[in-house]
């Protein structure tokens, strides 16, 4: 009988110190994240007002604001998603749904490899293929380098997503007559959009968060954009040139301009949320 | 309705043709499956007469539920499995080359072990089989079928004012019957069954069973069950699997009072399995 109170209370003991250990953990990450977040609304709050939102850069001294760059992270994000996401949503399933031998493995290899491929390389790739040719930057270039990030990681979260859909809705659908184009179109696709729109969310937010691969392709502009066939700004490279300049008045607009980018996408993932709530 | 011609005499072992009326529905004939290189199922033949229920018994793994995922040709969607013999329904060879698995699958319907609701609306659910099979040409029609076939699956007083919500907020006895309401939208002539039952609780289990009594005045229905007790209580014949190997067919009566063969004696009355 004692031994048995004993062997409870390492257990009880060991419970409480696994809980411990975890939750604290838990604190560290999350406050360190939190701690980022509160700083740049700090940092940035003061320097934020409309005219700021809607400006377009100015010389120091002058004010100027970030509308055109937000404009143009936009426009970047819109042309990349256009491109990235359906090509990205089209090889998860494949990966899923079709090809499951030997081509299908070595496709999967190649995506894992483009995921670890360092940004910076997709932006002098798009740099030689695109820009070069056409002779000068363009927000297409700039588009079609996020678009190249985005891929690898929307196609492997959708085929992830895919395959966590039940085998059993597969044969279901099947046993009605149902053709495979239409059990993938018409259930598994649908059973797993909320996790296919989570892994584009994801991908939107990290692409809007790239700098890199847009120094060779986009470029950057001080005035709002007239044409995708011409140098764009965006959010992350204002604030690099912003945050690199000798300027405090810079310095200052460049942490509410990283304020601005951490709203947005806090934004698209409000919005996709919203969008692919779980309706069944 | 084509008639079987020249069909082969009932050929089962030992065991004299089942004693019931009714012409062949399904035929089969000296079926060998293989998934890779292992053989499941070994020269099975079998008859199985039209609007009856036959029950298929047998220990876990003899091999009823391949079986029955033959004659659906379910099996066909998993990788590296092969069929030898012959499958016929009314006649017509269902392995020939040329077959449109899509029409035989919409005229053998199957119902899962684990239910399996699509994640959309009650109402979706059912109206599935009849939308991709463009079956119904209005609306109004259509929700005639999806009413009938949820009458015919006794699940309609209890979801008709919540046709739009989710099947998924179902109990599992009434998914379950939402799954047999949706494989009967599109009127199938076969209705496999695969231990429909099994993950369900008594009261569910007899509403299930009372369900597949009144079925079989309209629908050929093949259930496969590990329960002895349901296949005695439901079916009109029954079948012995043991290792992949037809043992025995005969009435449902006689296979659970009198066996022909030892095996069917042996595993009826506990003796293995």
């Amino acid at each position: 009988m004692a031994k048995n109170v004993d062997y409870d209370y390492i257990r009880r003991a060991n419970s409480a110190f696994m809980t411990t250990l975890t939750g604290l953990c838990t604190l560290i990450a999350v406050g360190a994240l939190a701690v980022i977040l509160f700083y740049i609304a700090w940092q940035g709050i003061g320097s934020l007002n409309f005219r700021f939102l809607v400006d377009t850069p100015r010389p120091v001294g002058e004010g100027g604001g970030i509308g055109n760059a937000i404009v143009g992270s936009l426009v970047l994000l819109l042309i990349s998603s256009a491109f990235g996401l359906p090509l990205g949503i089209c090889v998860g399933v494949y990966l899923s749904e079709i090809g499951r031998g030997r081509f299908g493995g070595a496709v999967r290899f190649i995506v894992d490899t483009l995921t670890g491929i360092p940004s910076i390389v997709t932006g002098v790739f798009v740099y030689a293929i695109l820009v070069l040719p056409m002779k000068h930057f363009s927000a297409l270039a700039g588009g079609a380098a996020l678009a190249l990030i985005m891929i690898p990681i929307v196609a492997r979260t959708t085929e992830e997503m895919l395959k966590l859909v039940p085998h059993s809705l597969r044969e279901g659908a099947l046993a009605l007559g149902a053709p495979q184009w239409r059990v993938t179109l018409g259930v598994v696709i649908p059973a797993a959009a909320p996790g296919i729109a989570t892994g584009a969310m994801l991908a939107i937010a990290r692409v809007s968060g790239e700098t890199a691969p847009l120094l060779f392709t986009a470029f950057g502009s001080r005035f709002f954009p007239s044409s995708l066939n011409e140098p764009i700004a965006s959010l992350t490279v204002q604030i690099y040139n912003y945050a690199i300049s000798p300027y405090d008045e810079w310095h200052a607009q460049a942490w509410a301009a990283t304020l601005v980018l951490m709203t947005l996408v806090l934004g698209i993932n409000i919005i996709v949320r919203f969008l692919t709530r779980k309706k069944f | 309705m084509p008639v079987q011609t020249a069909a082969p005499k009932i050929e089962v072992r030992a065991s004299a043709p089942a004693p019931v009326p009714g012409k062949a529905k399904v035929s089969v004939r000296e079926l060998n499956f293989f998934y890779g290189r292992v053989q499941a199922l070994h020269d099975i033949s079998l008859d199985i007469p039209e609007r009856i229920v036959m029950a298929f018994i047998g220990p876990s793994g003899c091999g009823k539920s391949t079986f029955l995922r033959t004659l659906n040709r379910m099996n066909d969607v998993i990788p590296g499995t092969r069929v030898g013999g012959q499958v016929s329904i009314d006649g017509h060879d269902i392995y020939a080359p040329g077959t449109d698995v899509v029409e035989l699958r919409r005229r053998v319907g199957m119902v899962f072990q684990k239910s399996n609701p699509f994640p959309k609306s009650i109402f979706d659910n059912v109206a599935y089989g009849l939308r991709i099979n463009k079956i119904t040409s209005s609306s109004s029609e259509l929700a005639d079928r999806v009413e009938q076939a949820l009458k015919d699956a006794a699940l309609w007083n209890e979801v008709k004012d919540r046709l739009k919500s989710s099947a998924l907020s179902l109990s599992g006895g009434q998914q379950q019957r939402l799954c047999i309401a949706r494989a009967l939208a599109i009127r199938p002539e076969v209705l496999l069954m695969d231990e429909p039952a099994s993950a369900l609780d008594p009261i569910a289990t007899s509403k299930i069973e009372e369900l597949i009594f009144e079925l079989k005045a309209q629908y050929t229905i093949v259930i496969v069950t590990h329960n002895m007790q349901q296949a005695a209580r439901v079916s009109d014949t029954t079948a012995f699997f043991l290792l992949g190997k037809l043992i025995e067919v005969n009435s449902t009566e006689k296979m659970f009072t009198a066996p022909n063969e030892k095996l069917t004696e042996d595993y009826i009355t506990g003796r293995f399995g």
